[in-house]
């Protein structure tokens, strides 16, 4: 417990993640507002649909993460971690667990934030909540976040330098997930396995399936949220294994 | 009680630090002495298990530091003073480390007081000069009241004034039966702060014991004698097997006073042109020590 505490404290004593919770549930809603009003034909207002925006939340969120654990490896903070809890997994257990806790309760705002402000802003669209599906659309949120928070603290544990860190995770959720799916013959095949598409897919992607044509899916959307999970968990552990033998 | 037996560490090629044996005796002072990049921060580092020694082992009252619960409580330790985040608060950055360790929060107040901190105790530690940060560093050890105290080059930065309040500081922890193991390139520093000596060279131990003992013994009296014939004293001086050093047009002469080189030219037959008894300086003492594991470390590698 007084290590959770501890990491809580670490957590909301500087001004980053108080800056990206902000950003991320205002880019979010913000952007959930444009898409449900100005959708037209093209996106007519579904449950799923209002989640759209949430990719924006998502990709600040993951900022978060990893600012939250490479920071500590750029100002040296985590020797002084070590030097408190010598055994270091626990520590580094202990940051996940109070990141991720953050991140998912930010993802749980913006699902159910975006689904109020569907029903709030249309009021004759079907938003009711009455399949597992629909469930998952806004409740799910909540778990991609929490995933995604033990993603990025575990990208900034293995890479220890938020530059490096914040670069690799920006270029791939920007850039090679999108540019993946370019490659001839093989890139879709790939794209159906890259992780975030596969978070999507948890969520209910059904407008990106759709509009990339991309036929039947190799797994249904519970198989994909569990495969997400485990990339997120592998990294994190890997993490915590390259801090036990390295050197501080 | 820090003891340390055969601690090695490479990295790579480098040996930073070459089979080191010593101990540090709770209730001294003890100063850890060697040039810049001798080894004492990579030892430091291992005393505290940041890095893991490729051979040997040291403990803190014989057990391994990931062995010991709650280690800020029994083992205080300022390593660099600029670990800390920019944006967080010095009072936060304490908060921290005592919750983690279970160390009562009204401790952080104190330990801020105690090293005049407590006026920006609320102020981000990214706007501290480098003594407000060492001052911030020897709070963070200080924090676990803890029986054992590492210094990490601690005077880094501070002025005059600063420097004199954490030679007392040390003390006065000492004086409390403390351990306080603190490193410095500075022999002049040490001499007036430890009271006890570990010397290091290129990461091998070149001396340990006391303070007085390595300076009277580094620093011993030498005589130069200046003379029209020097062959003959060279040879008296080797017969008596006195040790001297030939500087060209004169002799430093050592292990015998000049009461002796008086006697020993009058009895040779030697005029002398001068005899002047010379005691070098403690900072020479120390270049020579430290040049002469330089020397070793060469011809080892040929």
């Amino acid at each position: 417990m007084s290590l959770l505490a501890a990491e809580r404290i670490k957590l909301f004593s500087t001004r980053a993640p108080w800056w990206c919770t902000a950003l991320a549930i205002v880019a979010s809603l913000g952007f959930a507002v444009v898409f449900i009003i100005f959708g037209g034909d093209e996106i007519p207002v579904t449950v799923s649909n209002t989640q759209t925006a949430s990719s924006f939340g998502l990709t600040v969120i993951l900022v978060l993460a990893v600012l939250a654990a490479a920071t500590e490896y750029n100002w040296g903070t985590i020797r002084t971690t070590y030097q408190a809890v010598p055994k270091r997994a626990p520590a580094l257990l202990a940051k996940a667990a109070v990141v991720s806790l953050w991140c998912g309760l930010v993802g749980l705002v913006i699902g159910f934030g975006s689904w109020g402000l569907g029903v709030l802003l249309k009021p004759d669209a079907d938003l009711a909540l009455n399949s597992a599906a629909d469930w998952r659309a806004v409740a799910g949120q909540g778990l991609v976040f929490l995933f995604t928070g033990v993603l990025g603290v575990g990208v900034g544990m293995l890479l220890r330098s938020t530059a490096l860190a914040l670069t690799v995770t920006l270029v791939w959720t920007q850039l090679v997930e999108g540019l993946v799916f370019l490659i001839p013959g093989i890139g879709r095949d790939i794209y159906e396995w890259l992780p975030f598409f596969s978070a999507g897919q948890f969520i209910g992607g059904s407008l990106t399936t759709s509009a990339l044509n991309l036929g039947e899916l190799p797994l249904g959307p519970l198989g994909y949220g569990a495969y997400y999970a485990s990339i997120c968990v592998v990294l994190f552990v890997i993490g915590v294994v390259m801090n036990q033998v390295r050197d501080a | 009680m820090i003891e340390a037996t055969g601690l090695t560490k490479r990295y790579g090629a480098t040996v930073a630090v070459d089979n080191l044996s010593f101990k540090v005796n709770s209730g001294r002072v003890t100063g850890f002495l060697g040039p810049n990049g001798a080894g004492k921060s990579t030892t430091m580092r291992m005393i505290l298990a940041l890095d893991t020694p490729n051979a040997g082992k040291v403990s803190i009252d014989g057990k391994h530091y990931r062995e010991i619960h709650h280690p800020l409580r029994t083992v205080g330790a300022l390593l660099d003073a600029t670990w800390r985040h920019p944006g967080r608060s010095a009072r936060d950055h304490l908060r921290w480390m005592a919750v983690s360790n279970k160390i009562p929060i009204k401790r952080v107040d104190e330990v801020l007081n105690i090293v005049g901190l407590t006026s920006v105790a609320k102020k981000k530690a990214g706007g501290f000069s480098l003594g407000m940060l060492q001052r911030l560093g020897i709070a963070t050890a200080l924090l676990g009241d803890p029986e054992v105290l590492l210094f990490d080059e601690p005077v880094n930065g501070l002025d005059p004034e600063g420097i004199l309040w954490i030679r007392q500081l040390m003390h006065a922890l000492a004086a409390e039966g403390r351990t306080v193991f603190v490193s410095s390139h500075l022999l002049s520093e040490m001499a007036q702060t430890a009271q006890d000596l570990v010397v290091i060279g290129r990461g091998k131990l070149m001396y340990q014991g006391t303070v007085d003992e390595f300076v009277t013994r580094a620093t011993k009296e030498s005589v130069k004698v200046r003379s029209p014939h020097l062959p003959m004293l060279r040879m008296a001086l080797s017969e008596r097997d006195v040790p001297f050093e030939d500087l060209g047009d004169s002799l430093l002469v050592s292990e015998m006073d000049s009461d002796g080189v008086g006697e020993l030219a009058f009895a040779a037959g030697v005029t002398l042109h001068e005899l002047s008894p010379t005691r070098g300086s403690l900072e020479e003492a120390f270049l020579q020590l430290t040049g002469e594991a330089v020397e070793y470390h060469a011809e080892s590698g040929t």
